[in-house]
């Protein structure tokens, strides 16, 4: 559409406003498709970690982007109605690869909460390292996702849960912590914070019959309820390494059996 | 006047040898994952994805008036085997990510071949004489009963033909979590260092149950990582500095006589970013899949996705030359971002007087750059262009609509013939260049 090098400003006009558009939509296709990646990269022997690490930036990059130009907004009410996987979004390569319209210089640090009224809830995975920030006007979007997660059968919902009563600390300190937070949790572990009140209601409808009791045991199992939280790199170095957290000895040998309580909280 | 590739007098470059199955259905074992010349250039060592090093010899026909000169194959054996980390339940690959040859110093040869975790020393001997005569043994090995012998003789060696021996020495193991990307020999000809994803380590070539860490950029939070190790080598001369490089585009050289650790650079080499370059994908192809010093030790070459760079170890804010591989696919990063290639780990190789540069890339091309003459060529490895002594032709990537005759459009590129591995010998033109399968060698028609 637009040759290479042209810039296009974000100011007024109505072509400038559908050029902002496609770029947002290609934005975000590209986005998705990273998380895609990070996603599939987990499921191989063993990840390519330079690659992970590199895909991770560009995930970080997109997001501090996207927050700055108040593109949050405008992403989740595109995906809440919307059924689109990410590969009906693959578009012209050109603009992506152009410089974005918009490039301040220094670290975009932004509010993980209250970001224009928009509460996020950060929907994570260990094994998929999938980062999906949502507002809670896009139920549909985050039951997605919830729902690709519960067929590859690593949802460790008790990890999240029996965080509650931690998580209210993290919260406060995680404001402060920015875009560098929020897609840290592409590293982070599989929960659900629901730690902040009103939390959505898709979610509690959605665990409102898993028996709270299996929680327990498993956090008794892992021994993951104190340790800090870790990223799955963390995890393997610290099972490999003699100078890991000592609650995480008895992780592996446990694992066959927690697939099992999966499998009976899954309900299959 | 085909093929300007180095020297005072132009190069015109011949295919040789081709080694390797010749159906396009390839095994995944059989892809070449290293190449690598030994000191003098006699030996050519390949290493691939089944973790087997093939060794090949060069054997010159002084019969002709100009010196062909032919390498085959002098040994293969299996280096690395799979293995299962039962801790992690994950699998280790036996693929050979490096080979590195010792200088050598008596008869036999010494490799150092690594995969991901666990670094062998392997030995190669020739063994062309052999024992007769025992006063016990039969020659077939068969024991002699003492009361039967009358009489007593002393054995004598007899040649007999030609068998090479390859036998493990050392197993450097337990010393990497992450995936080791280089090795590299010291200089002093008694320690050699192993970089993985977040650290480096240095060995002593006789001790096995201990090695040294020298780098660590692991965080203390692994959900502030943001940048890796992605290649590591020695100065060729000087056993105290090394240089390694990050998946960020940068490159540090260290001094071992500053600290034991050594963490803090002795010298940062960062090229400020080109603004009007900028996209998401900079980083990525900023990150630098290999590092290589100039035999002189005065300059070291980078490879980032797109370019090769060289540094001249005495300015540190930018490369003293810059050239494109394949600037045509600057536009397409986002679809090479999908397939992947953009992770593509393609390396770089210097010829043995330091003033011409070689590279590969897509559609089993690579690239060479002439320093001093300010002139590149880009090369094709195919069997179209493989009848003995045929010299190649210079292809041309034509990047916008307007095609020529004999070029090749961008889209008509096939990503799936990547040369990702190629090796000059040390003090001849004659190069080695690795496609999926198959090993090109090429050579000066006069050579």
């Amino acid at each position: 559409m637009y040759s290479k090098g042209t810039k296009r400003k974000f100011s007024d006009g109505v072509d400038n406003k559908a050029v902002a558009a496609s770029y947002s939509l290609q934005r975000q296709s590209l986005l998705d498709m990273s998380l895609l990646k990070l996603q599939l990269c987990h499921m191989l022997a063993e990840p390519n970690l330079c690659r992970s690490v590199l895909i991770a930036n560009t995930v970080r990059q997109i997001q501090e982007e996207m927050a700055h130009d108040g593109s949050w907004q405008v992403v989740t009410e595109a995906l809440g109605g919307s059924g689109h996987g990410p590969s009906d979004r693959l578009v012209d390569t050109e603009v992506l690869c152009q410089s974005p319209e918009q490039q301040d210089s220094g670290p975009k640090l932004y509010s993980v909460m209250g970001y224009d009224g928009c509460r996020e809830e950060e929907v994570v995975t260990d094994k998929a390292l999938c980062s999906v920030v949502v507002g809670d006007r896009s139920p549909a979007f985050l039951l997605g996702t919830i729902g690709h997660c519960w067929d590859r059968g690593e949802l460790r919902v008790e990890d999240g849960v029996s965080k509650d009563s931690g998580t209210g600390d993290e919260e406060g300190t995680r404001s402060g912590e920015g875009a560098k937070l929020a897609t840290g949790q592409v590293f982070g572990t599989f929960e659900i914070k629901n730690g902040a009140p009103g939390s959505d209601p898709a979610l509690e409808e959605l665990f409102s019959d898993v028996d709270a009791s299996y929680y327990d045991l498993d956090t008794t199992l892992t021994g993951m309820q104190s340790a800090p939280k870790m990223g799955p790199y963390d995890f393997l170095d610290s099972l490999a390494s003699s100078h890991g957290p000592v609650s995480n000895s008895s992780c592996r040998a446990d694992l066959n059996e927690l697939d099992h309580i999966m499998e009976i909280i899954v309900g299959s | 006047m085909a093929g300007a590739g180095g020297g005072s007098n132009d190069v015109q470059w011949c295919f040789s040898q081709v080694k390797g199955a010749i159906d396009d259905d390839v095994a995944e074992a059989d892809i070449i994952s290293t190449v690598e010349f030994n000191h003098s250039g006699e030996l050519l060592a390949t290493g691939d994805k089944g973790g087997r090093v093939v060794i090949f010899q060069q054997e010159i026909e002084k019969s002709q008036p100009q010196c062909r000169s032919e390498y085959n194959v002098y040994s293969t054996f299996q280096s690395h085997e799979p293995e299962f980390d039962y801790l992690k339940s994950l699998e280790i690959e036996e693929k050979i990510n490096k080979i590195r040859w010792l200088p050598q110093k008596n008869a036999a040869q010494f490799l150092l071949s690594t995969n991901d975790k666990t670094i062998k020393l392997w030995k190669i001997s020739e063994r062309d004489k052999r024992p007769e005569g025992y006063n016990l043994k039969e020659e077939d090995g068969r024991y002699i009963d003492p009361n039967t012998v009358t009489a007593l003789r002393v054995p004598v060696f007899r040649p007999m033909d030609l068998m090479v021996e390859a036998s493990p020495r050392r197993v450097f193991a337990n010393a990497h979590t992450y995936h080791i990307n280089s090795i590299s020999i010291n200089s002093d000809h008694e320690t050699y260092l192993s970089a993985d994803d977040l650290r480096i380590n240095l060995w002593h070539q006789e001790i096995t149950d201990r090695s040294f860490n020298i780098v660590d950029i692991k965080p203390a939070n692994m959900e502030e990582l943001t940048e890796v190790i992605t290649a590591a080598e020695f100065h060729p001369h000087q056993c105290n500095t090394f240089v390694y490089s990050s998946s960020k585009g940068t490159i540090r050289l260290c001094d071992m006589r500053a600290s034991a650790l050594c963490d803090t650079h002795s010298k940062l080499f960062e090229e400020p970013e080109d603004p009007s370059n900028r996209s998401f994908f900079s980083e990525i192809i900023s990150s630098i899949s290999d590092v290589k010093f100039s035999h002189n030790g005065r300059y070291m070459m980078i490879r980032d996705y797109l370019s090769v760079k060289i540094w001249d170890l005495n300015m540190e804010n930018r490369p003293v030359e810059t050239y494109q591989v394949h600037e045509y696919l600057r536009s397409k990063l986002c679809s090479l971002y999908e397939n992947d290639c953009i992770f593509d780990k393609f390396e770089c190789c210097w010829n043995g007087n330091d003033s011409v540069v070689m590279t590969g890339s897509y559609n089993n091309f690579f690239r060479m750059f002439d320093r001093g003459q300010r002139r590149d060529v880009t090369l094709e490895a195919s069997r179209e262009g493989s009848k003995p002594q045929q010299v190649l032709k210079p292809r041309k990537v034509c990047a916008d609509g307007k095609r020529k005759k004999d070029e090749i459009s961008v889209d008509s590129l096939d990503f799936n013939k990547k040369i990702l591995h190629t090796a000059w010998h040390p003090q001849d033109n004659i190069i080695a260049v690795a496609t999926t399968n198959n090993l090109y060698i090429f050579q000066d028609k006069v050579n």
